[in-house]
């Protein structure tokens, strides 16, 4: 088959799916997704993932099957987080699964649920910092917009319990694409904490999911963030986080991305106004033929914010990652304080890592550090456990967990923390014997 | 115990070890004394079996076993144990984790149960307390952010856990103030037992004050050039490594 115009296909199914209410923002995506050039090797942005397997087949089709191949539940319960829940399936909300326990100062709105006026609120709101131009998929995620989450925090209230939103990805008997759109309003001197998931039932999915949060972060407020995407190895996932932050706020993310045929994560964060912090902190841990990539965009576009990230990676087998980590500091962001860090492991001979940390300074007075390294396995860290009878398999287990886990010990909400510890352990061997002495009884429970 | 015959090896391709030869039985406290670049803790590494050090000759009997057909592992299930000059830092696996991944290792391999986690817990605590670190070095990366001295204590805990047939001390003194070296040395003091045999590598004769040994050994280019009694090392420490030198061509 000969490439075929990936874009107009877009186009045409995100007219087919969208809410016909949010014309604007459609017809101002669907007219800029025909002027954009579909990305190649050639587009820098896309340099080390190719997007070919997309033209192979007609993923711009809606999504057929939603039979469920029995409880979702095993696959997304994090025990001890029991806040509201949504669980969308390909898309589509699954009432049965969902949660929706009310909380005072928190509004959580569905757009298929909402009003004239509550639409006509949010439609001005969308897009605002995932901008259409960004790239192709925000364009075709904006321009089809039917469904999407509306989370808004009232001022001043500090939400106890975490919010889980779900994305069910089952297989499709035909190529699909599933869209999912989640925006975040935290008013000022708010608090809350979000904790998206992406799983799927099945390995061969023949599904592109397609999802793009946006995220307000307003003044004094705090949004403590989790991604968590361990779809299976099929899975072809396009996901966008844009976030802007205002006066003296905070955006806290702890992402992770297991590998997939391809999986693509954009986070952008804008330090809007002065006094902002964004601490982000992500692993991503590609196998066997599985591609990762991850772009970060931290825009300082005022005085006095920080951004401290750190991405670690290991990639096996014959798997590839991409990292590329952009601060941007603007004219006028003067006392910045950056630092960016990407470490990665490379476990296999076969393995692939492009890294390339960016620092753009337009101001003189900023203390701002970025590094990338790429490595093995420590030798003598190796040497050191094996002579004290750890055998050879269980010292590479041990010292792939601990260069992860250093980043994630210290998250914050101790269930994700405990879901995570043997999420993450199983990930270097399905051999129990091997990580026994890395999973606790605790967290086995 | 131990016997080490016409032991030679080669570092990156230069000879360090050069027909070395040493009997040790159970029970006994062997020095290995010797200048910068003798082959010291070449001696420790090879007989721990790392990677990179090459074995051109000789042959080492561990207990009636051949050390150098085993691996790494294998010789620290079979009871050798090598505590390192610079011990590594593992951040992300605490220290607790790693004890037990060890110990259970070491004690599957003699045949015995492995230790509940309650039951682990307590031990490591108790050896904790046996070389004065305090408990929160069980939960902190193995060995991240420790000072020398709670490094080389940390090193003499593991020994402690362990129960090994032999010790290597590999210049353990290194780095460490008085007050630490004595808390090391108590602890290593301890651990002597009729079955237990140590080997003390070491620069400076300062550590055998503490940690007294029946046999002292001058390495000087790979191999062993003179042996006696403690009072070698007291001599050493007097007149310098450079009369033995003179006085071995």
């Amino acid at each position: 088959m000969t490439a075929i115009d990936f874009n107009q296909q877009a186009a045409a199914h995100a007219n087919t799916v969208r809410d016909n209410q949010l014309s604007d923002l459609a017809d101002q995506s669907l007219t800029a997704l025909t002027g954009m050039p579909f990305p190649t090797r050639k587009t820098e942005d896309w340099k080390y993932t190719s997007l070919t397997a997309l033209t192979k087949q007609d993923y711009n089709q809606s999504a057929s099957d939603f039979s469920l191949p029995g409880s979702l539940q095993s696959l997304y319960q994090v025990a001890g987080l029991n806040g509201p829940r949504l669980v969308f399936v390909n898309g589509q909300l699954d009432a049965n699964q969902s949660s929706l326990s009310v909380v005072d100062g928190l509004e959580l709105l569905l757009l298929s649920g909402m009003d004239g006026d509550e639409k006509k609120a949010l439609v001005s709101k969308l897009g605002c910092v995932a901008e259409v131009e960004r790239n192709l998929f925000t364009a075709i995620n904006n321009a089809a917009i039917s469904e999407c989450v509306y989370l808004k925090v009232g001022k001043g209230i500090e939400l106890d319990s975490p919010i889980q939103i779900v994305h069910v990805t089952t297989a499709q008997p035909t190529p699909a694409t599933v869209y999912g759109r989640c925006f975040i309003e935290l008013e000022a001197l708010s608090q809350a904490t979000v904790v998206e998931q992406f799983v799927s039932t099945d390995e061969e999915l023949n599904v592109v999911v397609n999802q793009t949060t946006e995220v307000v972060v307003g003044d004094g407020a705090k949004l403590n963030h989790y991604r968590l995407n361990s779809e299976h190895e099929s899975a072809l996932h396009f996901g966008g986080v844009y976030v802007d932050l205002n006066r003296d706020s905070q955006f806290e993310s702890y992402q992770v991305l297991l590998g997939g045929k391809i999986k693509r994560l954009d986070v952008l964060v804008n330090h809007n106004v002065g006094g902002s912090h964004c601490e982000m902190k992500g692993v991503y841990l590609p196998k066997n033929n599985q591609h990762v990539d991850v772009h970060s965009y931290i825009e300082h576009k005022a005085a006095h914010c920080t951004t401290n990230e750190t991405y670690r990676g290991i990639m096996a087998d014959k798997s590839k990652a991409v990292f590329n980590g952009r601060i941007h500091i603007h004219p006028d962001a003067q006392k910045t304080l950056a630092e960016l860090s990407n470490k990665n492991l490379l476990l296999s001979n076969e393995a692939q890592i492009n890294t390339k940390p960016e620092l753009e300074i337009y101001a003189d007075d900023v203390r701002c550090a970025h590094g990338a390294t790429v490595a093995q396995l420590d030798e003598k860290a190796k040497f050191y456990l094996r002579s004290r009878g750890i055998s050879a398999q269980e010292a590479d287990i041990m010292l792939s967990f601990g260069f992860i886990n250093e980043l994630f010990e210290s998250i914050p909400l101790e269930p994700v923390r405990n879901q995570l510890r043997p999420l993450l352990a199983q990930q270097f061997t399905s051999n129990k014997e091997l990580t026994k002495h890395l999973i606790h009884e605790e967290d086995a429970q | 115990m131990l016997t080490i015959k016409n032991l030679q090896a080669k570092v990156e391709e230069k000879d360090i070890l050069k027909g070395l030869n040493i009997e040790i039985k159970p029970g006994e406290v062997h020095a290995i004394m010797g200048p910068n670049g003798a082959g010291k803790s070449t001696l420790g590494n090879v007989l721990s079996g790392r990677e990179g050090y090459e074995v051109t000759g000789g042959h080492v009997d561990f207990d009636g076993k051949d050390l150098l057909d085993m691996d790494t592992e294998e010789r620290a299930r079979e009871g050798l144990f090598l505590a390192f000059q610079y011990p590594v830092e593992i951040p992300g696996v605490s220290n607790l984790e790693f004890l037990k991944a060890s110990v259970d290792a070491v004690r599957e391999h003699r045949g015995q149960e492995p230790l509940d986690s309650v039951s682990f817990l307590k031990l490591a605590r108790e050896k904790c307390k046996a070389v004065n670190l305090d408990q929160n070095f069980l939960k902190r990366g193995v060995n991240e952010g420790f000072s020398g001295g709670e490094k080389k204590r940390n090193e003499i805990m593991q020994m402690m856990l362990l129960e090994p047939k032999l010790c290597i001390l590999d210049e353990t003194d290194s780095g460490l103030d008085i007050d630490a070296l004595q808390v090391v040395a108590e602890g290593v003091n301890s651990q002597r037992d009729p079955n237990r045999s140590f080997i003390v590598v070491t620069h400076y004769q300062r550590l055998l004050d503490y940690i007294v040994p029946d046999y002292v050994h001058v390495l000087a280019d790979g191999k062993i050039v003179k042996s006696g009694g403690k009072e070698l090392a007291l001599e050493l420490e007097e007149k310098g490594y450079s009369w033995i030198e003179n006085e071995v061509q």
